[in-house]
């Protein structure tokens, strides 16, 4: 039998850039296959071919043995290709219901198509209102759309595209039996992570890229995560400092029974959070999403005033009626989960939005006038240290792939030595070597006496870079443990909202 | 007083029924993500072919087709130069409105002065006899008819057809719309069509129902309100519908009562019709999460197939 799936020599140049070179890759029926490899290594300019979003300069791909001209989704869609994006396809002012009909080929009426949904989400695991509007879900919710839209096609090949780094281990592991299934199904699947021990847990086979070549195409089995991520950066990973004991301080961030009524019908109340986070800490926070994280960041960094003036402090200055603004100048900075359009605006050059945080703490107005070789300096500063792919300082934010915006985003943050941190998802689609990079700049910033507060739904993440967790659920925040007491199934158990006991000394030595 | 009533509220239909065309057509191509605000060139247009239609063929058919297909042809060539080559949707619905005014002007120069007897009545019969609803209702010309039948298709169709639900993705993320495979150009094209179309009719319906002859610049800022009625009635068709018939009534009610000799300076009785149209149309619609959902978030955005 012919391989299911099978590229041949496929290039693809943009301007001023050689996306892929000359890629081969081999897919059967049934098969889970890896596609590795950095930001900006060529995978998603690969599968955007594969889905016919792009066309390839050259190259040919043959569908079940017969050479195929996929120049539409519409066709990838009829031969029976299916693809989750990075970059959700949703329309934020219609119904989950709607979202789903538009991606089907043909109209279905109302009553057969929520039927369809509810058994597909009830069989995989992925629970969905279909009459909510997109604009009041979460990503990792808007992501179970995605998934739902692909599989009521019934397709033979599903391309994900960094799928899991928005749920929560009892999501991922929900979504590896679904995939397993599909596999098992018959159906192949064609997975993008950065996530080295999940390529082990998940993928047979894997095919590395790197700087749009393909590096080589190994057996999983074969390889440790170590050796995979060498082929994929082509050098070893930066070692991971051991955490040496930091000096904790004076308590910095001081939250203190904060309550706050949802923006809109579908927002989430915040109930009594209580948090402090000192001097020199990194404080986590576990949640699936959609349970508050948003609502809480909103409140903590000032885009959402609280009526409780004394419910947010900066250093003892009560905050919570402070615009984000005054709350910077107080030494917080916050670095929100969605990059573009709320961490950056994509029209504006990098050094224009570096200037939109930047300009008060680094001092770059001059009566009112904007300092641009200064500005520019700090650009090409953050751009240098977090290895911020781009074509110069002056393209607009919107050009850059989403793990090099994330990594620009994030050293505009730190490079600012703020003296609170207010972190959500801050290695979303990021590889791991610019993670490890970024990990390590906010260990630094801590060992220097900022408080850190990390909100992710990486457990692994937090585990690794957390001093204290807490997690958060239907807007209630549960007390912190430290990081050392409490094992990854614990916190899961936490964020699934079961209270009491999950640790054994849960309310013991953690609480402030 | 009876009469007198009858026949006022019959002003008011014929005022609005132009102002229902030209929003309900524009509503639709902002819908699709494309602000053009030549609505009120296209009028011109749309009124000036009318009636030239009419006065050299005799037919109202003729001349009503005319009207809708000026409307269109003017809205082509701003399809094409916003959809094409990518000019900015703002200045080119401007230079449209000139352009309208103008050659509206050019071609009706020899029309000036012409009388036209009206579109015929078609009454329904037994119920045109009912009395006050048969000749509020039923006692009309074709296209008073036709825009009833127009809302009524347009809020259906948005709401409960899979051309609506397109339509309405389009306008909310042409970029996503892309990703999954729908033709965004060519459905912005067919309704900034449409709006061309609809438009041309409320052109058609000025020069050959409302006043039945040509006079330079006749739509008298129509254009204009229709497009300040698609926002203020948030992209809902009923609530356009609703803005129409508020704005003509006001207009003729506003006429009735400076004939009446009403102590109020005239140019504030002027104004009223804009003011009370605007307050109530915000009031009705004023809840945020109605407007986040009806709003296209595309509206005036270029588009760039590339990635």
């Amino acid at each position: 039998m012919p391989p299911l799936l099978e590229l041949k020599g496929m290039t693809k140049t943009f301007p001023g850039v050689k996306a892929n070179d000359n890629v081969n890759l081999t897919l059967n029926a049934g098969e889970v296959h890896a596609l590795l490899g950095e930001n900006g290594a060529g995978k998603s300019t690969l599968v955007k071919m594969i889905y016919g979003i792009l066309r390839p300069d050259s190259g040919q791909m043959y569908w079940m043995g017969e050479p195929s001209d996929i120049s539409s989704p519409a066709i990838a869609r009829s031969l029976g290709i299916a693809m989750v994006f990075q970059h959700f396809s949703l329309f934020d002012s219609m119904s989950v219901l709607e979202n789903i009909a538009l991606g089907l080929e043909k109209g279905i009426d109302k009553a057969t198509l929520e039927q369809q949904i509810v058994d597909i989400s009830n069989r995989y695991g992925l629970p969905l209102d279909p009459d909510r509007h997109i604009y009041t879900l979460s990503v990792g919710e808007c992501q179970r759309i995605e998934i739902i839209r692909c599989l009521l096609q019934n397709p033979k090949l599903l391309v994900m595209d960094e799928p899991t780094s928005v749920l929560t281990p009892q999501e991922v592991s929900k979504l590896f039996e679904t995939l397993n299934r599909l596999s098992d199904e018959g159906v192949a699947i064609l997975y993008i992570s950065h996530k080295l021990d999940e390529i082990k847990a998940l993928c047979e086979k894997a095919t590395i890229l790197r700087a749009g070549k393909v590096v080589e195409s190994v057996d999983v089995a074969g390889e440790s995560p170590q050796s995979l991520a060498a082929k994929m950066m082509g050098q070893e990973l930066p070692p991971n400092p051991n955490d040496t004991q930091r000096k904790v301080g004076d308590i910095r961030l001081d939250i203190r029974n904060l309550n706050q009524p949802p923006e809109d019908q579908f927002g989430i109340r915040l109930k009594e959070i209580n948090l402090q986070v000192r001097s020199g800490e990194i404080v986590g926070i576990a949640g699936v999403a959609g349970n508050g994280q948003d609502e809480l960041l909103k409140v903590l960094n000032g885009e959402q005033l609280s009526t409780q003036a004394g419910a947010v402090s900066i250093d003892n200055q009560p905050c919570a009626n402070y615009g984000p603004n005054q709350r910077r100048a107080l030494g917080m900075a916050s670095i929100p989960e969605q990059r573009l359009g709320h961490g950056a605006v994509s029209t504006m050059s990098l050094i224009d939005n570096t200037l939109l945080t930047a300009f008060q703490r680094l001092d770059l107005l001059s009566f009112g006038f904007i300092g641009y070789p200064r500005s520019r300096k700090y650009c090409s500063a953050v751009v240098e240290d977090f290895n911020v792919k781009s074509n110069g300082i002056s393209v607009e934010a919107g050009s850059l792939s989403g793990g090099n915006l994330q990594k620009f985003i994030v050293g505009r943050e730190i490079k600012q030595n703020p003296t609170i941190l207010i972190v959500s998802q801050p290695t979303w689609g990021v590889d791991a070597g610019a993670a490890r990079t970024i990990h390590n700049a906010l260990r630094e910033l801590a060992d220097n006496g900022t408080a850190i507060l990390v909100i992710s739904q990486d457990l692994d993440e937090l585990m690794a870079i957390s001093d204290r967790i807490a997690a958060i659920c239907a807007g209630s925040l549960s007390p912190t443990t430290p990081t050392s007491e409490i094992t990854i199934e614990q916190i899961g158990l936490m964020m699934a909202g079961v209270t009491g006991d999950v640790t054994g000394n849960v309310m013991g030595g953690g609480q402030c | 007083m009876y009469d007198i009533l009858i026949a006022a509220i019959l002003t008011i239909i014929t005022a609005a029924t132009p102002l229902v065309y030209a929003a309900i057509g524009e509503m639709i191509t902002e819908k699709s993500g494309v602000l053009n605000l030549g609505v009120e060139g296209m009028i011109l247009v749309g009124a000036v072919c009318g009636f030239a239609a009419v006065h050299f063929t005799g037919s109202a058919t003729l001349a009503i087709l005319a009207g809708l297909g000026a409307g269109a042809g003017l809205a082509l060539v701003f399809a094409v130069l916003v959809l094409g080559f990518q000019a900015s949707q703002v200045a080119t619905g401007l230079a449209l409105t000139i352009f309208g005014i103008g050659v509206s002007a050019l071609l009706g120069q020899d029309l000036v002065g012409i009388a036209y007897a009206g579109l015929p009545k078609i009454s329904i019969p037994l119920l045109s006899s009912i009395p006050l609803i048969g000749p509020l209702l039923f006692n009309h010309d074709v296209m008073v008819y036709g825009s009833f039948m127009l809302v009524f298709a347009v809020a259906w169709l948005i709401k409960n057809s899979r051309a609506g639900l397109i339509l309405r993705a389009v306008g909310d993320s042409h970029d996503a719309a892309h990703a999954i495979g729908y033709p965004v150009i060519r459905i912005r094209y067919l309704a900034i069509l449409f709006g061309g179309g609809m438009a041309g009719l409320a052109g058609a319906y000025l020069s050959l129902a409302y006043s039945p002859l040509w006079v330079e610049n006749m739509s008298a800022g129509r254009g204009w309100i229709a497009l300040a009625l698609v926002v203020f009635a948030t992209w809902r068709p009923w609530r356009v519908f609703i803005g129409a018939y508020l704005f003509g009534g006001l207009t003729i009610l506003q006429l009735h009562a400076q004939a009446l000799g009403v102590g109020v300076p005239s140019q504030v009785m002027s104004m009223l019709p804009y003011i009370a149209t605007i307050v109530v149309l915000v009031l009705i619609s004023r809840d945020i999460n109605k407007i986040k959902l009806n709003s296209p978030a595309c509206i005036g955005k270029p588009f760039h197939p590339t990635s």
